[in-house]
């Protein structure tokens, strides 16, 4: 399935900072068929480092979506059955407006002049296009991670247009931990000297910076498990050790390879905004309690996390299962076994399949 | 008739195959909120859905169990019965069932109360400990009694707490709740005598005085 991403334009997004961002790019893909009733619509929300390419193949690149292994024609996320889209993020790189983009007013890259961003914006920018598509009521929204934390701000925000919500590894707020995995990352980048105070556009990338980001970032995706079972002790291309600091182990290369890929596909800048967004998520956002914030909620809700995801771990999930249930509200939980760590809802499938599948087919069912 | 719904037919008959589950059916009212405590895989709760119309919601400890019920379309969390209706608010619904897993709770008199605070009215069922076989196996045997309904060694029983239909009764009389409704199964038949001897199965449907 060869898949083209589309472009929409609006004119201004009123931002939660109280600024509006003037005009707004949304780049999207989709795959199936919206039907007459306009019934089948789910939108998947992509985690940080993720874009609008969520499945099939990309012309481009010739690479298969993040998510390939549960969109499509047959999976999870049934293409025959529903229509699925996803769009890059407020504040990415890959097509939507973001600080790499051109500031009309000066003609040149937002940089660090770009807005702080939130969670809430980002919906905002997507409600934007399901009201372009003219799609009413979605039938799913679903992410991982941050994809995770947008479906919780569509269920709260926009109650009456979401059917059912599948957030997965995720959390209704940020916790220090992970606010402080991210401000490693954003210092990693800032301490980096072509960083430059963000106006490296057109000059030398902060590369070194953006890649340690990375490196740290992976480290948190991964379990002790998966580590020990992927790299163990093993030494790259040599025998015994170097006695100096090239690459050693197994896991060293394994980083050092993921952080300088990155470098070619995400910007640094961006890296500061998304991330700045998620520490700034809090579903309770002024409220008494989480189960006062669920009052508005009227979807039904499928909760997962995983056993070994100790970057989002399941008491986050099952607080916000608990709170769910003091609202009374229609919500199937579980976490699954899984050695991936906080990777496992993109790598380890098949039980997130069959749970997906058989509770969206009693969704649409009940709907029609 | 569809090759589907000779499917489900048979899936039905099955089901009603555990007496206890026919009874229950024949209890709840279409069109209402039912939660099942220990609902296992979630064939009951798909069944009252397919056949009354009921919101059905469950609860269950193992996994594996959870997520066949999710993949059947049943929403189930994954918790332990004792501490898994506390989030609840009062009366969220108007059944709430045990079907055979209130011998298997651990405090069990507080899953009662906590059972008649989040539904209208509970239904419990659960095996007869004071069965004639029950009480033969035990005599003849001098150990731990092992029958049809008891099928487990002592040190392997998912079974913590043994109970009567005596000491149901006796309990509800304790805690001032009311029995609607009782029923005693042998097998797939009713029993009307001697309950406490002759019953394998007892089920009640229970509320707050």
């Amino acid at each position: 399935m060869i898949v083209t991403a589309n472009t929409l334009h609006f004119d201004s997004l009123p931002l939660d900072n109280g600024a509006t961002l003037a005009p707004v790019d949304v780049t999207y893909e989709s795959y199936g068929e919206l039907n007459a009733a306009k019934s089948n619509a789910i939108l998947v929300l992509h985690a940080f480092s993720g874009d609008a390419h969520a499945a099939g193949i990309s012309p481009e690149t010739g690479q298969p979506g993040w998510w390939d292994n549960m969109i499509g024609p047959g999976k999870a996320f049934d293409t025959n059955k529903y229509f699925v889209f996803c769009s890059n993020v407020l504040g990415g790189c890959r097509g939507t407006t973001g600080p790499s983009s051109i500031n009309p007013a000066t003609g040149c890259p937002y940089a660090m002049s770009f807005p702080v961003i939130t969670i809430g914006d980002m919906v905002r920018l997507q409600r934007m296009l399901l009201d372009a598509l003219g799609i009413p009521r979605l039938l799913a929204v679903t992410g991982g991670s941050m994809g995770g934390m947008q479906a919780l701000e569509w269920a709260v925000a926009h109650p009456d247009r979401v059917v059912a919500a599948i957030p997965i590894a995720t959390t209704t707020r940020h916790s220090a931990q992970q606010i402080a995995f991210n401000e490693v990352g954003r210092q990693a980048i800032m301490a980096d000297p072509n960083w430059d105070g963000g106006s490296y556009y057109g000059k030398e990338l902060p590369a070194r910076g953006l890649a340690v980001a990375r490196m740290v970032g992976h480290i948190t995706y991964m379990s002790d498990d998966s580590m020990r079972e992927k790299f163990g002790r093993r030494l790259r291309g040599k025998e015994n050790f170097g006695f100096d600091f090239e690459v050693d182990f197994e896991v060293e290369s394994y980083l050092r390879y993921r952080g300088s890929q990155f470098v070619g596909r995400f910007d640094a800048n961006s890296y500061l905004y998304i991330t700045k967004a998620m520490d700034y998520f809090d579903l309770t956002n002024g409220h008494r309690s989480l189960a006062v914030t669920l009052e508005p909620v009227q979807a039904r809700f499928l909760v997962i996390s995983f056993s070994s995801d100790w970057l989002y771990p399941s008491y986050q999930s099952q607080e916000l299962v608990r709170a769910l249930r003091s609202r009374n509200c229609d919500v199937a939980y579980v976490e699954l076994e899984s050695n991936y760590g906080h990777d496992s809802f993109l790598v380890d499938v098949a039980e997130q399949s069959s749970l997906v599948r058989g509770f969206l087919a009693s969704t649409f069912e009940k709907l029609s | 008739m569809s090759a589907q719904a000779v499917k489900k037919q048979a899936f039905v008959r099955e089901l009603l195959g555990r007496s206890d589950y026919a009874i229950i059916g024949e209890i709840v009212e279409p069109q209402t909120k039912v939660l099942d405590l220990g609902c296992g895989e979630g064939e009951l709760l798909e069944w009252l859905a397919q056949t009354k119309g009921v919101d059905a919601r469950g609860v269950e400890i193992s996994s594996a169990k959870v997520q066949r019920a999710i993949a059947r379309g049943v929403s189930v969390f994954q918790s332990d019965i004792d501490a898994g209706l506390a989030d609840y608010p009062d009366y969220a619904f108007d059944y709430v069932i045990l079907s055979q897993t209130l011998q298997e709770t651990r405090h069990p008199r507080q899953v009662l109360g906590e059972m008649l605070r989040v539904g209208r009215r509970g239904i419990v069922a659960f095996p007869n400990f004071g069965h004639w076989r029950v009480r033969c196996s035990m005599l003849t045997s001098g150990c731990a009694p092992r029958t049809a309904l008891f099928p487990y060694e002592w040190y392997d029983s998912p079974n913590i707490h043994f109970l009567t239909v005596h000491d149901f009764e006796n309990l509800v009389a304790l805690e001032r709740y009311k029995i609607e409704r009782r029923y005693f199964l042998a097998g797939r038949r009713k029993v009307h005598t001697l309950p406490n001897l002759m019953a394998e199965v007892a089920v009640y449907l229970v509320t707050r005085e």
